[in-house]
């Protein structure tokens, strides 16, 4: 919708006065304030720099970093094997070998889940996808390796992280952990979370 | 006058040359990230020593054992002699430049004269005629001959690495502008558009503040009556500093010096934005480190000028009588050192306070402002000396001047750049711009 005439305000620039042409006192309110920004750093302590080593930044909750597996309340893995996340991921950095659930509450879980943490691209588009909350983004940044290969994170590995970030209280803004969703609590006689469904 | 050799004095100029300079110099890089850092919330580098003091000694290290990478497209000759250039003009202008205390040279007075006038005698016989004249008038007064003067001169350490130049500021201007050559070349013989770029800019902003430069210190020899820089602080130590008679030529001079140097707002020859490393894109390792050397150097030379030429030199403030004698000697030393620091961090701050200059408007600045600025200050010098005034009458002058000026430029009618007018008429749409002339249909 083009902007109508009465909504346009004309502005003219003001006429610089016989002062501000000399540009002098300019330079000199524009001298203060770097000298005050300069003085406050260093004798007020207002650098707003983290010494990183030693000091680790307190990152938001809602960072994305590397993912983990949520377990849910019995210490089982929470993923139901749908392959939503890896359907999802524009990076198809996420490979799962489903198997027939052990448990009678869900059909399938997960043999294998590797993520490769260097072909990701952390979009978070996994975890949006997870009927189950089960793929979730931490603050970890700080991922290194000595090979591609170590920085493949298998099942095990997922779930250690989900363990270690429990452990510091780290846990991401979105975890409903501990309660597995929806999707994954089914009434038992709609006969779909029997193993032999699963099978066929 | 016999000059005398001593290959020590010579080996100790040398180390100060190139070891306390070059060292200045490296801590200056280390002032310069500080400063930046701290004027924008930082802390700046402190990873190596305590306070980060030990960083210059890694970058030089870094610079050392990298790699020196030469491109194949680049004309070899030049491209390495490019920082020579750089850093050796650098090197030559702060020859003549006193960085502590300093006694002017004897003046050779011709008093065959009446009344008796400085001399320059042009052939041995009138040199000689002069000198017995000199001896007469030495004899009558009971005063020292020249001769008797100059070597004491001579025994006296000066603190300058070639004392009793008496084209001083000349050598240091000429000898300082060649850096321009270091910097053309650098940019012409990288063979690539943005060192050429970079070099061409660098070129013409030079040689425009050349021209301001050179005319507002004029104003500072009319009075002084010397070109030597030993002379001119001795001529501020009696009279008052410059820069209470003619603030506007320390101004000007001022801000030619960040023009001189490179500095920001005036920096448009490695301007990172536009041409990612003006001149020295294609440089690596120590031969780039050897172009900041040589812009350091000169940051050091000319904030040295400028504290020699407005600022009283070595003394502490005007009108002060400053000791003799070793102590007095270090108090000068120091003092000297504490004006050229606070130019230099000067230079820097400004550098976080005002914004590049677009090219027109660089250019602008030096032939529609500076230059008139600078005639205006030197006439004014002249009608003052010529009508034998009070030397005093040029403080309301120069500050009468600059407002005139500024009241003058508020009401020129203002012409801005503008976009050039296109008389086409239907064009063809789909074709480029330039095509219109041939693609005209009706």
């Amino acid at each position: 919708m083009p902007i109508a005439e009465n909504e346009v305000k004309w502005v003219t620039v003001p006429k610089a006065g016989l002062l501000e042409q000399l540009y002098l006192p300019a330079i000199f309110q524009g001298l203060q304030t770097t000298v005050r920004h300069a003085t406050k750093t260093l004798f007020g302590g207002g650098a707003v720099t983290q010494q990183f080593p030693e000091v680790e930044p307190k990152l938001p909750p809602n960072y994305r970093g590397v993912h983990r597996l949520n377990r849910d309340e019995q210490g089982r893995v929470k993923c139901v094997a749908c392959y939503m996340c890896s359907t999802a991921c524009p990076a198809h950095c996420i490979d799962i070998v489903a198997a027939p659930s052990p448990w009678p509450d869900r059909e399938k879980y997960p043999e294998t889940f590797v993520i490769d943490e260097l072909r990701c691209i952390y979009c978070g588009m996994c975890e949006q996808a997870c009927p189950v909350d089960a793929i979730e983004l931490t603050t970890l940044y700080d991922l290194s390796g000595f090979s591609r290969e170590a920085l493949m994170f298998d099942k095990e590995k997922l779930l250690s992280v989900f363990d270690e970030t429990v452990k510091a209280g780290t846990d991401p803004i979105r975890t409903r952990s501990g309660r597995l969703s929806v999707a994954s609590e089914l009434p038992a006689d709609t006969g779909l979370t029997s193993s032999s469904s699963a099978q066929s | 006058m016999e000059l005398g050799f001593s290959f020590w004095i010579t080996l100790l100029f040398i180390a100060i040359m190139m070891g306390v300079l070059q060292g200045t110099c490296a801590y200056l890089i280390l002032a310069e990230r500080k400063i930046s850092a701290w004027a924008q919330d930082r802390l700046g580098p402190n990873r190596v020593g305590p306070w980060g003091l030990l960083q210059p000694i890694a970058d030089g290290i870094k610079f050392l054992l990298k790699e020196d990478i030469i491109p194949n497209h680049v004309d070899k000759l030049f491209y390495l002699l490019a920082p020579c250039i750089t850093v050796g003009t650098a090197l030559l202008a702060f020859a003549v430049v006193p960085f502590g205390p300093t006694t002017p040279p004897p003046v050779l007075v011709d008093y065959r004269q009446n009344p008796p006038q400085t001399a320059w005698p042009q052939t041995i016989e009138e040199e000689k005629a002069i000198l017995d004249a000199d001896h007469k008038h030495a004899e009558q007064t009971n005063d020292k001959t020249y001769e008797e003067k100059l070597k004491e001169y001579n025994d006296t350490i000066q603190f300058v690495i070639a004392p009793h130049v008496d084209i001083g500021i000349v050598f240091n201007f000429a000898i300082g502008s060649l850096a321009v050559y270091g910097v053309l070349l650098g940019g012409w013989s990288s063979n690539d558009k943005y060192s050429m770029l970079g070099g061409l800019r660098s070129s013409a902003q030079l040689i425009s503040y050349e021209i301001p430069m050179g005319l507002s210190v004029l104003g500072v020899l009319a009075v002084t009556g010397s070109l030597n820089l030993e002379t001119i602080i001795d001529y501020q130590v009696k009279h008052g500093w410059n820069v209470l008679y003619q603030p506007l030529a320390a101004l000007l001079f001022i801000t030619s010096v960040f023009a001189e140097c490179n500095r920001l707002p005036f920096d448009l020859p490695e301007a990172e934005q536009e041409l990612v490393g003006g001149y020295h894109t294609e440089y690596s390792a120590m031969k780039f480190a050897l172009f900041f050397l040589g812009e350091y150097t000169h940051m050091i030379t000319t904030s040295f000028l400028v504290a020699i030429m407005f600022f009283g030199g070595w003394q502490l403030l005007p009108g002060i009588a400053m000791p003799d004698g070793v102590g007095g000697a270090i108090l000068k030393l120091i003092v000297f050192a504490i004006k050229m620091a606070l130019f230099i961090i000067f230079f820097m701050l400004i550098r976080w306070t005002l914004p590049r200059f677009r090219f027109d408007q660089l250019m602008g600045l030096s032939w529609k402002v500076l230059l008139p600025l600078a005639l205006v200050n030197v006439v004014c010098v002249i009608v003052i000396k010529q009508l034998h005034l009070s030397d005093w009458l040029l403080l309301p002058l120069s500050i009468a001047t600059l407002f005139i000026v500024a009241g003058f430029a508020l009401y020129m009618p203002q012409q801005r750049p503008r976009a050039p007018v296109r008389v086409a008429g239907h064009v063809a749409s789909g074709l480029p711009a330039v095509l219109h002339d041939e693609a005209v249909i009706d």
